[in-house]
């Protein structure tokens, strides 16, 4: 076993525990330190796949602001143990089959997919993340929905100050 | 209304000009104006080594004083204690024996002689209230203690060493 | 076995610089808030603190010493592990900056070439900034598990006006980095050092002034310092902590001020080039340890700027800095973009 291998082990491993954790967990403050350490799971896996300015503004993006705001949110709404609503045990087996369900269907589908049969991952190797590559794509070969994506922000910008001016 | 004095001045109240609103002009003016600190003299007087001399009639920590021949001048006559509005004085009167003459003038001394200088509030009172000059303010003031008990002073802390025995510990009392 | 087969020295090599260069900032750190209180005193005509050693010069150890022996105390209703693992955050993220500063060029020891970076990624200054972010973490947790109404409001308040700041940040650093066409902080640092090129401060004065006071409003130094305002919000998000955990929050605001000193020094200021000094004619062990120290005299500066400032402008009222942040710095932020792209593309077309 290579290092890099080890590390791709350990990452998936503690990515998955820490998204067993981030449902399991009781306190939602909890939860979301948990989601934020499998946040930087996948970004062990981007800098894995040699993708390291995917990895970094997925740390900047989800960790680093959007899971603040997150925290910001569940902090301020003081919830605990004693708030949580007592879910009956039919429901949660109904809520565990439909999920299991679902991740079957998701499996199964990106197993078919053309695209992915005999393919390997470009570990360490790929430069598809790198900045320079990835700008160039986003710019030349997908600019339309870039720019589509990007009115889309502006146009939830231009929405969120007029909710916020009160007049 | 009519004003005080001429020196008063309209506060302006007119709306900042653009300069004044970028605030950086005002906000350099004022580090330099710290940065011309660095170079002021630095009137600290480093406390245990260099002292700052107390004035004349600096009322501090209280002494029990002697005449020259060494003998305490306290009678015990109370008028201290009375005079003491923070009622920190209080005394315990004895007789003199026969062959206590050199230690005490009068026939009647204190032979208790407390005061508590967490009351006390250094306002010299006592001292004038002293018909026989036995009590007065000296240019110390009451050290650090850690008990309550501590800053309650008794005759030992407070006699003025004997001037016949201990000249030179009578003379640094004096502070000579 | 391929595991073995690899560079150990590499290992060695690393693992040697890590030592040295967390332990030096460590030890910058400490003598920084040493620093901070001679400082302090200077400017308000103090002596300062003077009794520890030579011109009080073992002050920063008894400080030190002095928040080891104090009591530990852990709040009855809070959150333990929290609690604890905030002012280990905080330190973690502060720390963790000094990786991809380039402290100076190479040496050459023992017939290897050392670079005197721990590592010369090239996301760098986004490596940063991903760490600047995780450092909200610190004080968030801390706040939060604090179980207490004021810290957590403390915190919040830290946390939004890091937030705020860091787009501002942000938006002048691209323009230092569209001057330089790089991310990695090394080949910005060697493109200021090139031959006939200026500091990136010539081209972004703007830029800079922006970064600075982002870097302030970061570092939550004054007069962004509500955060901690110690008189009047009862030191903030670490009220609840004592010991050498509230030493931890204290030293990690030191640790963030040299980093971001270092940071700036690199980007706009030249890194470890020494201004009017060809490097290259130098033998190179020299020229790096020259460099080392250029940079080191660069951030001791800009530490000293930061400490001036703090004991010049009063603090801002809450909203003033949410203004400042959201309605002066990004706009002037953006304009600044702007106008170097569109240099940047006429240059380009001329």
């Amino acid at each position: 076993m290579s290092i890099t291998q080890i590390m791709f082990f350990f990452l998936s491993a503690l990515a998955v525990f820490s998204a067993i954790m981030v449902l399991v967990s009781r306190n939602p403050v909890h939860s979301v330190l948990w989601l934020i350490a499998v946040f930087f799971a996948i970004s062990g896996h981007y800098i894995l796949l040699n993708a390291q300015f995917l990895a970094i503004v997925n740390l900047i993006v989800y960790a680093g602001a959007i899971m603040v705001l997150f925290l910001f949110v569940i902090m301020l709404m003081n919830l605990n143990k004693e708030s949580e609503p007592n879910k009956h045990i039919w429901m949660k087996l109904a809520g565990a089959i439909s999920g299991g369900c679902f991740l079957m269907v998701m499996v199964s589908l990106v197993r078919q997919a053309a695209d992915f049969q005999g393919k390997e991952a470009l570990v360490g190797t790929g430069d598809i993340g790198l900045i320079k590559n990835l700008g160039k794509a986003l710019f030349s070969n997908y600019v339309v929905p870039f720019e589509i994506s990007s009115v889309l922000f502006l146009s939830a910008m231009v929405g969120a100050v007029v909710i916020g001016k009160k007049e | 209304m009519q004003a005080l004095t001429n020196r008063g001045q309209e506060v302006s109240r007119k709306p900042m000009s653009f300069m004044e609103r970028l605030y950086i002009p005002a906000i350099l003016k004022g580090m330099a104006i710290t940065f011309s600190h660095i170079f002021k003299k630095k009137p600290t007087i480093r406390y245990p080594e260099e002292k700052r001399p107390f004035s004349p009639v600096f009322r501090g920590l209280h002494v029990l004083n002697r005449d020259e021949e060494g003998r305490e001048r306290c009678t015990a006559c109370g008028l201290c204690a009375v005079a003491c509005p923070a009622e920190a004085i209080t005394m315990e009167a004895a007789e003199r024996l026969p062959n206590e003459e050199n230690l005490y003038r009068e026939e009647k001394y204190a032979a208790k002689y407390e005061i508590n200088m967490l009351r006390c509030i250094f306002c010299g009172l006592c001292e004038e209230a002293c018909p026989k000059d036995a009590i007065y303010l000296s240019e110390t003031f009451a050290p650090a203690n850690y008990t309550r008990k501590g800053f309650i002073y008794g005759k030992e802390e407070l006699l003025i060493p004997n001037p016949k025995t201990e000249p030179e510990a009578h003379a640094k009392a004096k502070g000579l | 076995m391929t595991l073995l087969a690899f560079d150990w020295a590499l290992l060695i090599e690393k693992l040697v610089l890590i030592a040295v260069i967390v332990f030096g900032s460590l030890g910058i750190a400490l003598y920084t808030t040493f620093a901070e209180r001679k400082v302090a005193a200077v400017l308000q005509d103090r002596p300062g603190p003077n009794r520890a050693g030579p011109f009080g010069l073992f002050q920063p150890f008894a400080d030190g010493l002095k928040l080891i022996m104090k009591e530990e105390i852990i709040p009855n209703t809070s959150n333990k592990v929290l609690f604890i693992l905030g002012p280990g955050l905080a330190m973690t993220a502060a720390l963790m900056t000094c990786a991809v500063i380039p402290w100076s060029s190479h040496v050459e020891l023992f017939d290897r070439k050392i670079e005197l970076q721990i590592a010369d990624i090239n996301i760098g200054i986004l490596y940063v900034f991903g760490v600047v972010s995780m450092g909200v973490y610190g004080i968030m947790i801390g706040g939060w598990a604090s179980n207490n109404k004021f810290s957590l409001m403390a915190a919040l308040r830290g946390a939004s006006q890091a937030i705020s700041y860091e787009l501002a940040m942000g938006l002048s650093l691209i323009a230092v980095l569209m001057l330089s066409g790089s991310l990695s902080l090394k080949s910005i640092v060697g493109e200021q050092m090139a031959d006939g090129s200026l500091w990136n401060i010539a081209y972004q004065p703007l830029g800079f002034f922006i970064f600075f006071i982002c870097a302030l409003a970061e570092c939550n130094r004054t007069p962004f310092d509500l955060p901690e305002a110690e008189n009047e919000l009862n030191f903030g998000y670490h009220q609840e902590y004592s010991s050498m955990k509230l030493g931890f929050y204290l030293f990690a605001e030191y640790v963030n001020m040299i980093m971001s000193s270092a940071v700036m020094a690199c980007l706009y200021f030249g890194g470890y080039d020494i201004p009017f000094l060809d490097e290259s004619t130098l033998a190179p062990n020299i020229a790096a340890l020259l460099g080392v120290g250029a940079l080191l005299t660069k951030i001791v500066i800009f530490i000293f700027i930061f400490m001036w400032i703090r004991w010049t402008i009063p603090r801002f009222r809450y909203d003033q800095l949410m203004n400042l942040g959201w309605k002066t710095m990004i706009p002037l932020a953006l304009a600044n973009m702007l106008i170097t792209g569109a240099v940047i593309l006429w240059k380009a077309g001329a």
